[in-house]
């Protein structure tokens, strides 16, 4: 899976600004979409392309059960989330809804991937690699069940053993 | 095991597990309100385009709705989510719907404890992240998004990854003018947003035997400012007569063993707590009040889940008597039981003498939806739970978040006051 990073380097990106309260009462997804990060990146909306991926420090996605975060961030074409590490309720929304893939980073791919990088994951060998830099990371591997339900296309199409 | 680690073998159908292990866990009680309702219901639009049979609940009886974070209905996009909401429970046979302007609603937290809707040793998921506030009375609640709340009303369970469990011991009886919001803000300043991430938060030790249960609820509410997966106190008496109190019956207690196992134990002492508050932009962001910064408060808010339940108003209601407020003071009751009350025991003339401005339960300003948002530059002390950007209005506003009997005395003076200070 290619694409190009759209990088803040931030820990606590929390709900609140990857979807303010106000549009809480939105459940068009476009339109969610419309308002992805205005907390935090006015221009992300105008910036951001499909397939492009979000870089992140710690604990990304905090605060609340809200799915129109990782909603409005999948509707804006973001297919992944690179992050130290990530909230429970953003990751477990974007993996059972199938919205996008949170993936769990060292410190390494933090500090060397740059906004803009075009980079490749491929979660069948938990590598990241860096095109533009010619560099290459791990990933952290996804629990069981976590890659269980992705492979399945989320959690109404996971069927357990 | 302990308590969580029982609740959690129970509800899988295992004599046995432990943190780490992956389970589905058999649901007791789901909530939804007028947030995460509509998305369920999107949701189940999605599925019946793929083909999946959604016509019937596993368990209507098992789920009740609440009406809390747009209402009374802000603009029309609000107003039709609580048609939505009214068809759909009508669709489903859900009886227990407590709508606004028709006797008893109210934030669906409170709901949860003050309509005794969640039992010691259920395992309780609500579509809302503050869930855990339920913990207190001793059964295992947890937040959940939208997919995840579809799949529980449809199936009856889903998977957990049983958590560790991190041990708050607290000693001793807090000071009088220290209350169980200054000590959670203690706590998540000392272990940060993310220090009980993916963990259970459980409370424990003589104070908790001292504390009140609205005490633990407001303590079990913020440990999702922590990141936690859910808050916990083992139930007792007092959990007990609460319930009973509110029309429980058939009440059975679930507590750890005595080899009970913790991934850590903290330990405070009461008598050292003071009142603290939470800096912009975290609730980590924690200074004693006597050495917060000196600002100009434009409002004091006592409202939501965490900070106007009975007790927190009637904190409120011991500093305002007799007194004014300097600054524009909002009381939102959080539930119409507790306006009530505080009604019937003469605290709203109190606030009203004070000059506050005393509104309908709602969730409202606490999550920046309406009634009382922030603008550009404005300062608020808070008896909520969030004080990101943007949380309570505009993204250049700032909220600090503090106990009741803080926010109050704020109001009074206009600045970020010890209730210890006032004249």
């Amino acid at each position: 899976m290619k694409g190009n990073v759209i990088k803040y380097e931030k820990d606590n990106i929390d709900t609140d600004v990857i979807i303010p309260g106000q549009y809480l009462k939105i459940h068009d997804y476009a339109e969610l979409a419309s308002h992805a990060m205005e907390g935090l990146d006015p221009s992300f909306h105008s910036k951001v392309k499909e397939g492009d991926f979000i870089l992140a420090g710690k604990n990304f996605g905090c605060g609340s059960s809200r799915e129109h975060a990782p909603i409005a961030l999948s509707h804006s074409g973001i297919k992944a989330v690179l992050a130290l590490s990530f909230a429970r309720i953003f990751y477990r929304n974007a993996v059972d809804g199938a919205f996008l893939l949170p993936i769990e980073i060292d410190e390494n791919a933090y500090q060397n991937i740059s906004e803009g990088d075009e980079i490749d994951i491929d979660i069948s060998s938990n590598q990241i690699k860096n095109i533009t830099k010619n560099q290459s990371y791990q990933m952290k591997p996804f629990s069981e069940i976590i890659g269980k339900i992705i492979e399945s296309g989320g959690l109404f199409k996971y069927k357990p053993d | 095991m302990n308590i969580v680690e029982k609740i959690l073998a129970r509800a899988s159908n295992r004599e046995k597990v432990s943190p780490d292990d992956v389970i589905f866990a058999d649901i007791d009680k789901v909530m939804v309100h007028d947030v995460s309702g509509p998305g369920v219901i999107k949701v189940f639009d999605k599925l019946k385009k793929q083909g999946v049979n959604v016509d019937k609940l596993w368990d209507s009886s098992k789920v009740w709705v609440a009406e809390d974070h747009f209402v009374p209905s802000a603009e029309k996009i609000s107003a039709e989510n609580i048609v939505k909401l009214q068809n759909f429970t009508k669709t489903y046979g859900i009886k227990k719907h407590f709508k606004y302007g028709m006797g008893q609603y109210g934030i669906c937290h409170t709901l949860s404890h003050e309509e005794a809707l969640v039992l010691p040793g259920e395992v309780y998921v609500g579509g809302d992240s503050h869930t855990n506030t339920t913990g207190a009375l001793g059964a295992f609640s947890c937040g959940l998004g939208h997919t995840d709340i579809a799949y529980v009303l449809l199936n009856g369970k889903i998977w957990f990854k049983v958590p560790e469990t991190l041990y708050f011991k607290l000693n001793g009886k807090l000071p009088d003018h220290v209350m169980a919001k200054d000590l959670i803000l203690k706590i998540i300043g000392d272990i940060g947003t993310d220090g009980g991430a993916y963990q259970t938060m459980q409370f424990g030790g003589s104070g908790i035997k001292e504390m009140s249960v609205e005490s633990r609820l407001t303590l079990c509410n913020m440990t999702t400012e922590a990141g936690a997966k859910n808050g916990i106190v083992e139930p007792d008496q007092k959990i007990v007569d609460y319930l009973t109190t509110r029309g429980a019956v058939n009440i059975t207690l679930v507590n750890g063993d005595s080899d009970a196992e913790y991934a850590k134990v903290f330990e405070y002492e009461s008598s050292e707590m003071e009142p603290i508050v939470a800096k912009p932009f975290s609730p980590e962001n924690t200074v004693v009040v006597r050495d917060a910064p000196n600002v100009d408060l434009d409002k004091s808010y006592i409202g939501s889940c965490t900070g106007a339940k009975y007790e927190d108003l009637e904190a409120a209601a011991k500093i305002l008597k007799g007194r004014k407020v300097k600054i524009r003071t909002e009381v939102l009751p959080a539930a119409i039981s507790i306006y009530k009350r505080a009604m019937e025991n003469g605290l709203l003339k109190i606030f009203l003498d004070a000059g506050v401005m005393v509104g309908p339960p709602t969730c409202g300003a606490c999550c920046g939806a309406h009634m009382g948002v922030l603008a550009k530059d404005e300062i608020c002390i808070s008896t909520t739970n969030r004080n990101f950007p943007g949380r309570m209005g505009h993204v250049d506003s700032q909220t600090y978040l503090s106990s009741p009997l803080v926010a109050a005395a704020s109001a009074v003076t206009g600045k970020i006051t010890d209730p210890r200070d006032l004249d």
